[in-house]
């Protein structure tokens, strides 16, 4: 059991840490600020979740587990709010590449000056 | 475990220097705040990743500080970060004068 625990923790250790490097890469080689944003959010959330998931299978604690819930948690609930705030002062400020969006449905409506 | 220790070194430690290098290339404030995030995030999933090596829960204090940290720190920059204004964009005092953004 404690074998089979420690294996699992493992894979989503590493798996984790795949996220975390496929986001460093996206970083250095997408073109744009809304496409690298969009490559940001995997260690954010899915990464991070991974890792906490697997730091908890090591621990096994229920203190421990608690406050990986709540960093958990806290990820879950900001990391959309931080993304939303970067996109639109990105958007409202013209550093968005128009040449690469498929659709842009704030076209027709202007924002404000910035 | 030690070789995932050692893996996750390797994939951590190479995520940072890749975030670090957009951090330093920039080109705009809001590039360096999520290449910042990014960074914290790696940070976040290290501590985890040596709490879980050690078995030991003495740092996941820190995860929640980080976690909170990051995101005022990111939110407030964003927020009051203009950035290279457009070029077709003249700047007005009415503009200027209203920040309800």
């Amino acid at each position: 059991m404690t074998a089979v625990l420690d294996v699992l923790a493992a894979v989503a250790l590493v798996s984790g840490g795949l996220l975390c490097l496929a986001a460093g890469i996206a970083l250095v080689r997408f073109p744009d600020l809304l496409s690298r944003m969009h490559a940001t959010a995997k260690p954010q959330v899915l990464g991070l979740l991974l890792v906490l998931i697997g730091c908890g299978l090591r621990l096994r604690t229920a203190v421990d587990i608690t406050t990986l819930v709540l960093v958990g948690a806290f990820a879950l609930v900001t990391a959309p709010v931080a993304a939303h705030m970067a996109g639109r002062a990105a958007y409202r400020t013209g550093q968005v590449r128009r040449d690469l969006l498929v659709t842009d449905e704030l076209a027709d409506h202007p924002p404000d000056a910035p | 475990m030690r070789a995932v220790a050692v893996c996750l070194t390797v994939l951590l430690g190479l995520a940072g220097a890749l975030t670090l290098v957009r951090i330093l290339r920039g080109p705009s404030v809001l590039d360096r705040v999520i290449a910042t995030d990014v960074l914290l995030a790696i940070i976040v999933a290290a501590v985890a990743a040596d709490a879980a090596y050690h078995r030991d829960a003495t740092a996941l204090p820190v995860l929640v500080v980080l976690s909170v940290l990051g995101f005022v720190g990111s939110v407030s920059v964003a927020r009051f970060s203009t950035g290279a204004a457009p070029p077709s964009a003249t700047p007005s005092p009415a503009s200027a004068a209203e920040p309800d953004r």
